[in-house]
């Protein structure tokens, strides 16, 4: 790691970096003390618990630690993911065991009418009841039902848009009244917007056929066969 | 100091900063800062492997312990198989999924075993995007050149040029199956210029690529009705009488017991070492990133390249203290965001491979001109408010969502205030060494993506990585699919165990460690 920096001028002395404050925190019912403000996994480590089950990329991107807390005497049930959210005092939480969500099977390429199809991929999905508890729960702030309806309306580009952010944490289904699981209608929307909705790249195609045409092979025999000082220079060239 | 006192400076310098050009540095001093500054450089680091297929070669002392710790199988251990198939994958990220997907889809009995879930790895979170040469001034050759020199002429040419011709065909399989790339208004594939390349190349889905690629890959995997073992950790391989692989031996997380899967052909796919946190360095990568498939091959025989070289990318967030190791990610660089030292000056060209970055800011730390947190911890400003200066209120939200909200959860709002951040360990550069159809010098043994070794010589041009899984991933799931049919099962046996062991045994003193390390112990000894 880094040496000190020897200027004193460029610290960064913030008292809650300083030293950090013990606060009382309740795990899945148990209460410990942890250092205020580590995120939501670091505390179930710092409580002495082994987490294989709700732990993945620890970086807000993969979903795994979706988890259920409330702050002190606030009655609100809140979603977060564990990797990135800061405990504090009073604060009580705990993971969302795995649910078991039912995820249609389809093969992309071979819908002839996704649109259509998703009624009966997803015969629930316009049942939905505009209770809202789904955007509430989700932690990416995503308008969750929103997108439901624009799903059903067969406005897929937008759903795509917007489930861009989507981290298939899952959180968004427990709380539905209508027993849509929203992330996976939006990601089966996404991915026929993807593989039937959107224009075909031409520069793509062109580009394959002239790496099968064997456009560029005269310039890699000529790169292949220069010697290391050779190629090094070349390579100098190439800005 | 207040941090927002301290980001005056910034503010301050901006305008004349933009004017500013920095030029990349001479190969020479290139060199030489890299030999003064990267950590790959800090012999105190590193030792010789004692045995074993790379015997004598230099690697961190954290990686040299776990290739020549024991295994936790018994001798005598039972070995009659809980599953067969033609190809096991072991690994759930992008080369898994894409190797899984390929061998299924040429007809083989595929199983997909990852010691977390489907799809837990390092490709999710891959923000910058995917180096594909579709651009009609770009060639596969400028990208098989710009690699070159990224990797500091040490990349393995028959690899590089396979991964650079396989490139748009990989794309068109991701369009097809959905991806959403970003587009420009003609309909073609929107290209963003990577450091260290000489072309826009970058195919991007918004600051998401890697967790949009996932969600496809993941979603046809389940779709194609492909076996999942899921929570199961690969804690030894299997050899038949003549060495070659024949399956693997996992411990189920959820209930300890002991798995044994038959298989004609093993795909090794499983990613890096962040976690082995070497150096002491913070990192980016997930949960499960310990390097457990090289242990596995290394024991098995084979070799491994380039194993003394790693990425730290430049990017890690030092500050809020939840968020330190986590990536700032490198598109912020591409579009324009430039780094600045405690004294508001720039002092590297921003768009320089990952190393020379890197380098420059640990020398602008070590001597004085960063910033200090009170935890201890040292960084350079990356000037992120400098975007919608450029080219306009909303850039930084518009392009990086992911960045923004990761920020935002802790209150801080990177359009409007500049990130602190220092080099965090990314990537492993090496890994086992393999031929063009990913296999390695163990037969039936293949390994994809971040585990293998050589194409990326001594450092990882942006963007390629999420290629790499792609294209040795298809090329290493339609070879073992390939060779199913015309093959029999071979024997189950550790022969290859007992040989190591008995290696290890003539070199002295066992460490007493057992390896691989499935997951990082993080849990606080409490009591």
């Amino acid at each position: 790691m880094a040496k000190e920096t020897t200027d004193n001028q460029n610290v960064i002395d913030q008292p809650e970096v300083l030293k950090p404050r013990m606060v009382t925190i309740e795990i899945a019912g148990k209460k410990v003390e942890v250092p205020e403000g580590i995120t939501v996994i670091k505390a179930m480590w710092y409580a002495g618990q082994e987490v294989v089950r709700g732990v993945g990329c620890l970086g807000g991107f993969c979903g795994a630690c979706a988890t259920y807390y409330r702050t002190k005497d606030d009655p609100k049930v809140r979603t977060c993911l564990a990797c990135q959210t800061a405990v504090q005092d009073g604060m009580s939480f705990t993971m969302m065991p795995p649910f078991p969500a039912r995820k249609a099977t389809y093969d992309i390429q071979k819908l002839q009418d996704p649109k259509q199809d998703l009624f009966s991929l997803y015969p629930e999905a316009p049942l939905c009841r505009n209770c809202n508890a789904c955007t509430e729960a989700c932690p990416q702030q995503i308008d969750v039902r929103e997108g439901v309806w624009k799903a059903v309306f067969g406005d897929f580009k937008s759903v795509s848009e917007m489930f861009m952010d989507c981290v298939m944490c899952g959180m968004c289904t427990p709380v539905c009244i209508a027993d849509i699981a929203p992330n996976l209608v939006a990601l089966y929307v996404s991915r026929a917007q993807g593989a039937h909705f959107t224009e075909k790249p031409k520069g793509l195609d062109t580009r394959i056929k002239e790496i099968q045409d064997g456009r560029f092979n005269d310039e890699w025999k000529r790169i292949l066969k220069m010697n290391e000082k050779e190629l090094a220079d070349h390579c100098a060239m190439v800005k | 100091m207040d941090i927002h006192a301290l980001q005056q400076i910034v503010h301050k310098t901006r305008d004349d900063r933009r004017k500013q050009t920095i030029p990349k540095f001479s190969p020479a001093d290139r060199d030489q800062l890299i030999h003064k500054y990267h950590p790959d450089f800090r012999s105190s680091a590193y030792r010789p492997i004692r045995f074993g297929p790379n015997e004598g070669d230099k690697t961190v002392v954290e990686l040299a312990t776990l290739l020549e710790g024991d295994s936790s199988i018994q001798d005598n251990t039972d070995l009659a198989p809980h599953y067969s198939c033609d190809v096991l994958v072991i690994g759930g990220g992008g080369a898994g999924c894409a190797a899984a997907l390929h061998a299924h889809g040429s007809g083989a009995n595929t199983i997909l075993a990852t010691k977390l879930r489907l799809g837990d790895s390092n490709s999710v979170m891959a923000q910058g995007g995917m180096q594909i040469s579709v651009a009609p001034e770009d060639s596969p050759v400028t990208h098989f050149i710009d690699t070159l020199k990224g990797g500091h002429m040490q990349n393995d040419h028959a690899l590089l040029k396979v991964m650079v011709e396989d490139g748009p065909s990989i794309a068109k399989w991701l369009l097809e199956l959905g991806v959403l790339f970003d587009r420009q208004a003609d309909g073609n594939l929107h290209v963003k210029k990577g450091g260290g390349s000489s072309k826009p190349r970058l195919l991007t889905c918004s600051d998401y690529t890697g967790l949009e690629i996932m969600r496809v890959l993941k979603d046809e995997v389940i779709n194609q009705k492909i076996q999942l073992l899921e929570f199961a950790a690969a804690i030894e391989l299997l050899s038949d009488d003549n060495g070659a692989c024949s399956g693997a031996i996992f411990k189920d997380l959820d209930n300890q017991r002991t798995v044994v899967v038959a298989a004609k052909s093993v795909i090794l796919a499983t990613g890096g070492i962040g976690r082995l946190h070497i150096q002491g360095f913070p990192t980016s990568n997930h949960y499960g990133a310990t390097g457990d498939g090289l242990c596995l091959a290394y024991r098995m025989g084979a070799k491994l390249a380039h194993i003394d070289t790693f990425q730290y990318h430049p990017s890690g967030a030092v500050y809020p203290e939840q968020l330190i190791g986590a990536l700032v990610t490198e598109g912020i660089r591409s579009e324009g965001g430039q780094l600045v030292n405690a004294k508001g000056e720039r002092f590297v060209n921003e768009l320089d491979t990952r190393d020379v970055v890197s380098s420059s800011i640990i020398r602008e730390c070590e001597e004085g001109r960063g910033i200090r947190t009170m935890s201890g911890r040292v960084g350079v400003w990356l000037d992120t408010p400098l975007l919608d200066a450029e080219h306009g209120p909303g850039t930084v939200e518009k392009h990086f969502p992911a960045m923004m909200l990761q920020f935002e959860r802790f209150g801080i709002d990177i359009s409007k205030d500049p990130v602190l951040i220092y080099p965090t360990l990314h990537y492993q550069n090496g890994g086992v060494k393999i031929d063009t159809n990913s296999e390695t010098n163990v037969k039936n043994l293949f390994v994809a993506g971040e585990a293998s070794g050589g194409l990326h010589g001594r450092n990882r041009l942006m963007g390629n990585s999420l290629l790499d899984l792609m294209v040795f991933g298809k090329r290493s799931g339609l070879t073992a699919a390939g060779r199913a049919a015309s093959m029999k099962q071979g024997t189950l046996t550790l022969k290859h165990l007992q040989k190591f062991r008995a290696v290890a045994k003539k070199h002295g003193s066992p460490s007493g460690v057992i390896s691989p390390m499935i997951l990082p112990a993080y849990t606080r000894k409490v009591g």
